[in-house]
């Protein structure tokens, strides 16, 4: 039994498959902001060719950074996609030298 | 009270036109938005920023504002003027524009324009009411610094929140609440973790309080830096010390891991940098990470003759030249 003194939650991006109603709802945008972004990149559909689309957790994360992204700087979809991308091949880099040094 | 510059903050003089603070508050903004920096304290200057900005690019707080002067002298305490902001309009429902993660302002910023009255939340859009229709109460989101530990064997922790929190009058205020959470064991870096019915409960005015669902509350988990070791996804990475010989003749030497001490075969001939895994030990995910082991060649001390005589004794017997690939 757990204990009721602590909250147990679950690690989301492996429990859930968001609907895009779930992900309008936890981020807290309109559908069409969700639209735009697979359009552009930033968030992927699990299939494609689904007649629902489905999101993994980890989109979540995308999603987020975003919404901060376009709000804070101003850059569009298409600029937080370039973004996105270019801070995970600069994380890849960072990891590399880190390996390489020691 | 501290008196902020926030021409200073901005690095704009102060007849700075509105496109010249804008420009200034971009590059800023990009220097230290905490998604993007690398910078230490990046979150707490964006915020400062954000602030500065807020201030600045309102015509009206702006005017307000510049009839403080330069603020008192170093060291002197500020105190907001009685008839501080008389004769201003302030415009707009307080502060929601960019840079106001969860209204969370200074006490000079608060002492001159009051507390926010409304949006700011972190991550959503200004006006945007997430339970609407529904009827269920809003979602909250949180990011919280956990030690490695705690991912590694799952264990308790208490974590501080702070919370906007709308009161019956409409004003915002910081909430602090304290949550005893299960960290789920194998969480990983940038992963949630969701308390179900930890967020809001449903606005009262939906009359439909009691019947509704309350909102989750999503934790984003980042690691402080491990003393041992480094993490990169699901895998673990250890410098590992060892000596010379033992990467030249190979040895059997203990090695910590997450799950204990272990006896680790270096094989012969390894050099600095060599990398050993041991399958599936890294985090305790599903599927579990490696462990990674980078030999790192630490040498003895040659305070003692006989170490001293050692040496000679090696660069005797062995020609060899490290920097031959220089061409040198």
């Amino acid at each position: 039994m757990p204990d009721e003194r602590y909250l147990t939650g679950e690690i989301f991006e492996e429990v859930s498959a968001l609907s895009v109603d779930d992900l309008t709802r936890i981020v807290a945008v309109e559908q069409k902001r969700v639209f735009e972004w697979v359009e552009e990149g930033v968030i992927n559909v699990l299939e494609v060719e689904a007649a629902e689309w489905r999101f993994s957790g980890d989109q979540l994360r995308r999603a987020r950074i975003a919404l901060r992204l376009e709000r804070d700087l101003g850059v569009n979809a298409a600029g937080v996609a370039l973004v996105l991308e270019l801070l995970s091949e600069l994380e890849q880099l960072r990891r590399e030298r880190r390996i390489g040094r020691s | 009270m501290e008196f902020k510059d926030y021409y200073k903050v901005m690095g704009v003089a102060r007849d700075a036109t509105e496109a010249q603070i804008k420009k200034a508050y971009r590059r800023l903004a990009r220097k230290y938005h905490p998604d993007v920096s690398k910078e230490p304290d990046a979150e707490a200057r964006f915020k400062e920023v954000g602030e500065a900005y807020e201030v600045l690019r309102s015509p009206e707080k702006r005017a307000a504002y510049d009839r403080l002067g330069s603020g008192p002298r170093p060291g002197e305490d500020f105190r907001p003027p009685p008839d501080f902001g008389s004769g201003f309009e302030f415009s707009g429902a307080g502060p929601s524009g960019p840079g106001s993660q969860g209204a969370d302002y200074s006490d000079f910023f608060e002492s001159l324009f009051g507390r926010a009255r409304a949006g700011g939340r972190y991550g959503a859009e200004p006006g945007f009411d997430t339970g609407a229709g529904t009827g269920r109460g809003e979602d909250h989101h949180a990011k919280v610094m956990l030690d490695l530990d705690a991912a590694l064997n799952g264990g308790t922790r208490s974590l501080t929140l702070r919370m906007p929190e709308i009161d019956a009058q409409g004003r915002l205020s910081m909430r602090e609440r304290v949550l005893n959470v299960q960290i789920p064991k194998g969480i990983l870096p940038g992963q949630t973790i969701r308390l179900a019915g930890q967020g809001s409960r449903p606005h009262e005015a939906a009359g439909q309080q009691g019947s509704a669902p309350a909102g989750d509350l999503y934790i984003e988990v980042e690691f402080q830096p491990h003393p041992l070791y480094r993490i990169d996804g699901r895998d673990l990475y250890l410098e590992l010390p060892v000596a010379p010989w033992e990467a030249a003749l190979g040895a059997t030497v203990k090695t910590p891991t997450p799950g204990g001490t272990v006896e680790l075969k270096i094989p012969a001939g390894s050099h600095a940098g060599s990398k050993l895994r041991l399958k599936g030990r890294g985090m305790p995910s599903s599927p579990p990470g490696d462990f990674y082991v980078v030999l790192q060649i630490s040498l003895p001390p040659t305070s003692e003759e006989k170490a001293k005589a050692a040496y000679r004794a090696l660069a005797e017997a062995i020609p060899f030249n490290p920097r031959a690939s220089l061409g040198v």
